[in-house]
């Protein structure tokens, strides 16, 4: 009996807190839908989820096929096309459409490995200055300078040339020249909160120092990374395309749509269907990404809000 | 002001040690034995191994090296090349103006195009205007640039015929470089179409590179301009009857312009980033296509060197844009 008041006040604050986070969901979410771009970006951000995974079913042929009596066919609208290669094919005779719908998981699986890496490490990284300051906040905050004092695509392809080319490689590069963006956000924010009331309460009541970094002061902070989060994503697919199409990221035959434009180039003036599609496909994905982050900005700033 | 310029330098300091222990480091931490490594596939004799090893310093104590390192880059020795034999610095020096004009061009076109659009869309708020200039300058930013290179090579070089492929300049025209400025060396040297030929060539290599700085300014620019467009002065100075030319032009523009500066300095290492991916597509003889080539030649001198003077370059443009941006700006100095 003496037990269930106590219990039953839990489940209300639990119930309440449940309602809260729905509110406040609800209320992001009426400022999220009101940036019509942000919801197409986010429609096709989840159709090319659904291409990414149900790939083999979507695929009229496997990415690796070579269809040796047709290579460089046009497109199926164009002369000589055929609708067995809606899209044509490449100089090795493989079917075009089948390489951009498998080349859809590598941008995305880059996308998603790039940013929780950078998140992570960014965020610690960030975390621990902040929250310590002295002389740790000044380490910390220097070895970022000087990683953002290099151009960003050089210092990966420099750090790809030490590991060797490969896509895991590109990503950890991408993931090291893009999480100081995260570690100085993390500790502005950490800075901005550390000596807030609930925060001293929270030290008062004995929290310890990892319980206060990481459950305390961080929920609080995280509406500008997760922006940050969605523009690196846009910005991680790009980095690792591009590396791709220097020749150090992930190498042939791999699908990725960078590669398959290095691999198109020589072909540039034959062939415009080599070079175009995986651009656009490129294209489409980063643009609807930063449609979608847009989006996130204008419905976590404050500040924006009904500006 | 010549205490707040001590000031920048002295917080400069730190990254720059900083930026040479990781290209120092950079040798050292390939796998394997830097002179196996540099020798390539022929293999190497154990002697000349030894003295290649000696040659380099590497059979030193490691922070022997590194005194040695810093020593030579102090006397201006940043290595010497292993595929031609030549000075790092002077291969550097030679490409820089290169890539310099291009993106000097580049930066002129994203400014007067990006301040113009962000302004434009900032005055028509709410028009089919701003929404298609907004749209475009997004797309503008999610531009994969190495493929927008590539498709207006299709249609204006292959399709049209109206700009040439690659290079500075056609090959018909030969003198001797005085600024290393293409269009002003030909200019200088008065010889019948050849300034023609230079532009012709920087045309969509210009536009390729000014595409994002393009997109990001106009998109800071309207930002700003619209904060501005909403504050009392610029109330009261339409309402005391000024046009509306002067008042965007002189009282709102004006308070913009300290964002939009911010901007454009920021945009100097996404320059040189993108200089990369435009050098290699047009084979643009500048510094960005020189450090592809050294990667993927394995020269690994030239990368180390090259990347300690990129660096370089792009601190000691970022201490100018800073010092710009208290000459125009007082209240930074103070700070």
């Amino acid at each position: 009996m003496t037990n269930e008041a106590p219990a039953a006040a839990e489940a209300a604050t639990l119930v309440k807190s449940e309602d809260a986070r729905l509110q406040r969901f609800s209320e992001f979410w009426y400022y999220f839908s009101i940036n019509k771009g942000a919801v197409a970006g986010l429609v096709v951000f989840a159709l090319l989820v659904l291409m990414a995974i149900f790939a083999p079913l979507l695929a009229p042929h496997s990415p690796d096929d070579q269809f040796r009596q047709s290579f460089l066919t046009p497109p199926a609208w164009q002369d000589g096309g055929s609708w067995q290669f809606v899209l044509g094919t490449d100089a090795v005779g493989r079917d075009m459409l089948s390489r951009l719908i498998y080349g859809a998981r590598f941008s995305l699986a880059i996308g998603f490995v790039v940013v929780i890496t950078a998140l992570v490490s960014g965020v610690i990284l960030g975390l621990l200055a902040g929250y310590c300051r002295g002389w740790v906040d000044t380490f910390i905050m220097r070895v970022m300078d000087i990683i953002l004092a290099f151009p960003s695509l050089l210092l990966a392809l420099v750090l790809v040339a030490i590991l060797g080319p490969g896509l895991v490689n590109a990503m950890l590069a991408i993931a090291f020249v893009l999480q100081p963006h995260f570690a100085r956000l993390t500790r502005a924010a950490v800075m901005a909160e550390k000596n807030r009331e609930y925060v001293v309460s929270a030290k008062v009541a004995g929290a310890g120092h990892i319980r206060l970094m990481f459950s305390t002061i961080l929920p609080n902070c995280l509406a500008p990374l997760i922006v940050q989060a969605t523009l690196s994503f846009s910005n991680a697919i790009l980095e690792a395309s591009a590396l791709g199409f220097l020749g150090m990221g992930a190498q042939p035959p791999t699908p990725e749509w960078g590669t398959m434009l290095a691999e198109a180039r020589e072909f540039i003036l034959r062939a415009w269907w080599v070079v175009t599609f995986p651009g656009l496909a490129i294209l489409i994905t980063v643009f609807a990404i930063n449609l979608i982050g847009d989006g996130l900005r204008d419905a976590l700033d404050p500040k924006l809000k009904r500006s | 002001m010549l205490r707040y310029i001590l000031n920048k330098i002295a917080l400069i300091i730190p990254t720059f040690i900083g930026i040479t222990i990781l290209a120092f480091g950079f040798v050292r931490i390939l796998p394997g034995d830097p002179v196996l490594v540099l020798a390539g596939e022929r293999g190497i004799s154990p002697e000349r191994h030894a003295e290649l090893l000696h040659q380099f310093g590497f059979d030193l104590p490691i922070w022997q090296q590194y005194w040695i390192y810093l020593s030579n880059i102090a006397h201006g020795d940043f290595g010497i090349s292993f595929t031609t034999k030549t000075p790092v610095l002077r291969d550097f020096l030679v490409r820089f103006p290169a890539t310099l004009e291009l993106a000097f061009f580049a930066m002129i076109f994203a400014i007067i195009l990006g301040v113009g659009l962000g302004i434009l869309a900032a005055v028509r708020r709410g028009s089919w205007f701003e929404q298609l200039s907004m749209g475009t300058a997004l797309v503008g930013y999610s531009m994969p640039i190495f493929w927008w290179g590539l498709l207006l090579i299709i249609l204006f070089s292959g399709m049209l015929h109206w700009t040439p492929v690659s290079g500075r300049i056609d090959l018909l025209y030969f003198f001797k470089p005085v600024t290393g400025f293409m269009t002003v060396d030909a200019l200088i040297s008065g010889q019948k179409g050849a300034f023609r030929s230079a532009v012709s060539h920087l045309i969509l290599p210009t536009i390729v590179l000014g595409t994002i700085p393009l997109a990001v300014i106009a998109r800071q620019t309207r930002s700003a301009m619209l904060e501005v467009l909403g504050e009392d002065y610029v109330r009261t100075a339409r309402a005391k009857g000024l046009s509306p030319s002067r008042v965007i032009g002189i009282h709102a523009f004006r308070n913009a312009l300290i964002p939009v500066v911010t901007t454009i300095g920021l945009q100097i290492g996404t320059l040189m980033a993108g200089a990369i991916l435009t050098e290699s597509i047009f084979s643009w003889p500048g510094i960005g296509k020189w450090m592809i080539d050294a990667i993927s030649k394995r020269d690994y001198f030239t990368v180390q060197g090259g990347l300690l003077l990129i660096a370089l370059s792009v601190m000691a443009v970022n201490l100018i844009v800073d010092v710009l941006y208290a000459v125009i700006n007082p209240r930074i100095r103070v700070q």
